[in-house]
């Protein structure tokens, strides 16, 4: 065990782990952030995924130790349902989940996504997205939702 | 705890009454027996006297007590809409307690897309008998006849003045006998139902602060990771937990049988004592070979042979014909894949035991559960929780037996996490599909025979113990464990299950449709949605285009020409026009160049009887790869009264994307000794590129009853495909998944 400071949504949060604790249990079951999910934990589906320093990781095979001081952003850094991010607010209108439990990742994909592309085509939103699995067929509402938000942003 | 567990929740809300006020309706026997019969569970044993009910507090707020759960599907919303509309009170007024087996009613599993049609009906009657108890009690205060009263949320006018629903409610308990002939708000009325209102649950799931069952945690709790055998049915040999035990955080290794569990403090922790647990299992080898698979249901042991249509004489007809066709169709064995692995949490004590899990049918689960730990049922409570999407009996109840077991054994509530491996090797699997078809048409090309033959495992399994009926696939944990007491053997048949569909609804003189039920399939079998159904209509509506294109006429018109059914043909001719389908017969002229596009088409009246659907979609079929790529969908919809167009139209997308992922791509392997697709890369599924446009025309029909909406759009998605491949490249893909491997394969073998 070892003790970190991790700079998530903004707040330097300490939490003690295991080095090699990948940072998705750190942020569930330490912060009690529950947004990013766990999904498969190999890296395959984007259920986990956070922003760490800009980009879209997956904390599911993402260290704790690797961390450091980068900037972590997970869903809940957005906004609240009181005080929604506009993409989450696309999500909302679009009714873009059935299940939900992919979305983090859709979101946070987007998100990171959106923020080096402001004007994607369809296409570039589905090719960003492509490596996020849905399991209840919500693509074609995640799509539209990105979509959407960036034509409002 | 030990009271609450130990009181029923009729005395539970009968305490609520007695304490002043509130108001409930309750559904007699007969409405639940009716209820439960159209649902396929079969002649209710343990329903007791009232059973689901419906309350108002002096607030004016409603809760209902649902058995059917919010499984991602909008049934919540669409609950919250039907009572909200019957009663006259504001949407926002309802609150839902779903699937808690201590407050909820026993409705069977949410399945069959029957939520609305049956649960949401019986929640609207109840809402119905409660205004009407409500008005009655209204007009005395208000000096007026109960029908010169209008209601406009929860506040009743009329006579002296106004009262309040809440007010009326506070003046005294009313208990309210639940009346199945209770006259319904007449469709022209609606205010809210047939509205696309926004789903409840949505905001909450966009910003984390949503409670899925994974992020339920209790006091105290630790813990459990599940370690499996090697072989499906390897026994343990041995067991070396010493590097486990020297991991900080570490409590315990759980073996019973050939069940292995670990405990610890943390969900890392846990996570490395199972990778630590060193377990030694015998050489188990006994799975048939892949490519054998349909061989091998067809001589797989049988229960019994059902011929379950028969109409006119088939053996006769196809000696006649002036055409037969013959074709097997197949439809690979295949998982769940919720994108959360299964998860339960549970705490044991003695005399109670407390669940909580994302099952969809928690009532069963908990009589399961009484079976496995040797208690009474009574003692057992089980809260629902939302998981990922569930799309059928996934996983969920085995990771609560694995967390009850390991939760006995420590003392303390523990949190059981599945692993992706687990959910993709141990999750009960959508069964293997072989069906034998032979159809004739005569000199005139209209159809004359149709004969359908299939092999199917034959549900549902169930034991009897502690006089209840236990029903649902049976526990793993029980199995693994080897208790007689927790093992449950096939008794009866869940009815409806692998029948509907096997015989297509148009008009064809000479029907005979025989099913093969079978005792036991190489992997625990389960429903996957649309079971049965979803291959049924396969078949049929494939060999349906066989005889189309065998008679040179397009495929729309082919089946107009058989159909009588009116609002059938309403369905068909709208898909037709909305995908701008222009007649001519399959294959399509052909093209030269790499890529061929064809369109395919196909109809269902999902299980000869309720919802028609009909689908129209385009394909690529790169000839080179073998690749198939959908472009486009549209789907021609008529579930009768639509309760929310957005929700079902959300619900026919998703049936689309994922089952166009079932049919191209997904299967699931193995090799001697056990599954080897155990994640996303050797399993994969559909993805943003390979997503089709989607376009739906509802056919809305308010005054007809609300029909069941996501499983039944499943069913027309495979055939639509083969059927559009065909046409694309003139062969005909009767195995499912169409992988590219497979369409190479038959573009060669057409070739050559
Ligand atoms: S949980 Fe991290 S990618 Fe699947
Ligand atoms: S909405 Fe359920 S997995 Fe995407």
């Amino acid at each position: 065990m070892a003790e970190f400071t991790l700079n998530v949504n903004g707040a330097a949060r300490k939490a003690s782990a295991d080095p090699d604790e990948p940072l998705l249990y750190v942020l569930r079951n330490d912060l009690a952030l529950k947004g990013p999910r766990f999904g498969c934990g190999l890296g395959q589906c984007g259920a986990c995924t956070v922003i760490l320093d800009g980009r879209a990781v997956r904390s599911c095979v993402t260290p704790v130790a690797a961390v450091g001081d980068k900037p972590v952003t997970t869903l809940e850094g957005l906004g609240s349902t009181a005080h929604p991010h506009p993409l989450q607010q696309a999500f909302i209108d679009a009714q873009a989940a059935q299940c939900g439990y992919c979305v983090n990742g859709m979101i946070m994909t987007a998100k990171a996504f959106l923020d080096r592309h402001p004007h994607p085509t369809e296409a570039e939103v589905k090719r960003a997205l492509a490596h996020n699995l849905c399991r209840c067929g919500t693509h074609p509402r995640i799509v539209a939702a990105v979509m959407n938000a960036a034509r409002e942003a | 705890m030990n009271t609450t567990l130990a009181m029923t929740r009729r005395d539970l809300l009968l305490a609520g009454l007695k304490a002043g006020g509130a108001l409930v309706v309750g559904f007699p026997l007969s409405g639940m027996a009716a209820n439960a019969a159209a649902q396929g569970v079969g002649k209710p044993k343990d329903f007791g006297q009232v059973d689901a009910w419906l309350a108002i507090d002096h607030g004016g707020r409603v809760t209902l007590y649902s058995g059917h759960v919010e499984l991602g599907t909008g049934v919540e919303t669409a609950f919250m809409q039907m009572v909200a509309e019957e009663l006259d009170v504001p949407f926002q007024a309802i609150t839902v307690v779903q699937g808690d087996t201590l407050l909820t009613p026993d409705q069977g599993p949410t399945w069959g897309s029957l939520s609305v049609q049956v649960a949401g009906q019986q929640l609207r009657k109840a809402a119905a008998c409660a205004r009407r108890a409500l008005l009655r009690r209204a007009a005395r205060k208000l000096g007026a006849e109960a029908s010169a009263l209008v209601v406009k949320d929860g506040v009743v006018s009329g006579g002296t003045g106004t009262v309040t629903y809440g007010a009326l409610a506070a003046s005294g308990a009313l208990a309210v006998a639940f009346d199945d002939a209770v006259p319904l708000k007449a469709p022209k009325g609606f205010r809210i139902v047939g509205k696309p209102v926004a789903r409840v649950d949505i905001p909450a799931k966009m910003t984390g602060e949503f409670t899925y069952m994974q992020d339920f945690t209790l006091p105290g709790m630790l813990h459990g990771r599940v370690i499996r055998p090697t072989g499906m049915q390897a026994h343990l040999q041995s067991v070396d937990d010493g590097a486990a035990r020297r991991l900080p955080g570490f409590v315990k290794t759980v073996v019973k049988g050939d069940f292995v569990g670990v405990v610890a403090r943390t969900e890392w922790g846990a996570i490395k004592a199972m990778r630590a647990v060193k377990c030694v299992w015998s050489d188990w080898r006994g799975l048939p070979p892949m490519d054998t698979i349909y061989d091998h249901t067809r001589h797989a042991p049988q229960v019994k042979t059902e011929v379950v249509k028969t109409e006119g004489d088939v053996s006769i007809s196809l000696a006649d014909a002036a055409k037969v066709l013959k074709a097997t169709y197949e439809f690979p064995v295949q998982t769940h894949g919720s994108i959360g692995p299964s998860c339960a949490v549970a705490d044991v004590r003695p005399g109670a035991v407390q669940i909580w899990s994302a099952s969809q049918s928690t009532h069963w689960m908990r009589r399961q559960i009484a079976v496995l730990l040797g208690v009474d049922a009574g003692t057992v409570r089980v809260r629902y929780l939302e998981g990922a999407g569930c799309y059928g009996r996934n996983g969920h109840e085995d990771a609560a037996a694995d967390a009850v077991l390991l939760s006995r054994a420590v003392g303390a509530p523990v949190r059981v996490q599945w692993m992706r491996a687990d959910e993709h090797g141990w999750d009960p699997k959508s069964p293997p599909y072989v069906t034998d078809m032979q159809g004739a048409v005569d000199a005139n090309g209209n159809l004359v025979a149709w004969d359908f033959e299939t092999w199917f495992p034959y549900f549902v399994p169930g034991g009897w113990k502690h006089g209840a009926p236990v029903n649902g696939v049976p526990l793993l944990a029980g199995s693994l464990m080897h208790d007689t007491a927790g093992v449950q053997v096939p008794a009866r048949q869940m009815s409806g299950y692998g029948e509907g569909n096997t015989w297509p609804e148009y008009a064809i003189p000479n029907l005979h449709a025989t099913i093969h039920w079978l005792r036991t399939t190489p992997f625990r079998p389960s429903w996957l949605r649309g079971p049965g159904w979803a291959q049924n209509t396969f078949t049929n509506e494939s060999f349906m285009d066989e005889f189309a294109a065998a008679a040179g006429v397009d495929p729309v018109a082919f089946r107009l020409k058989h159909l009588k059914d009116e609002r059938g043909t309403a369905v068909i001719r709208a898909c037709a026009q909305r995908a701008g389908w222009q007649a001519r017969p399959s294959p399509a002229p052909h093209t030269d160049g790499r890529v061929a596009r064809g369109r395919g088409f196909a109809y269902v009246f999902y299980d000869n009887k309720r919802t028609y659907v009909a689908a129209a979609c385009e394909v690529e079929v790169d000839r080179k790869t073998g690749k198939v790529r959908a472009t486009r969908f549209t789907i021609a919809h008529d579930c009768g009264l639509t309760v929310n167009p957005d929700g079902a139209k959300a619900q026919i997308e998703g049936s689309v994307v994922q089952t166009l992922s079932r049919t191209l791509i997904e299967e699931v392997k193995w090799d001697a000794a056990h599954v080897t697709s155990l994640d996303w890369a050797s399993y994969p599924i559909v993805t943003f590129p390979d997503v089709p446009a989607i376009d739906i025309v509802l056919l809305d029909r308010p005054e007809a009853p609300a029909w069941g909406v996501g499983e039944p759009t499943c069913s027309v998605v495979p055939p639509a495909l083969s059927n559009a491949i065909f046409d694309a490249v003139g062969v005909r893909m009767r195995r499912a998944p169409f992988t590219p491997e497979r369409v190479r394969q038959a573009l060669s073998a057409a070739q050559a």
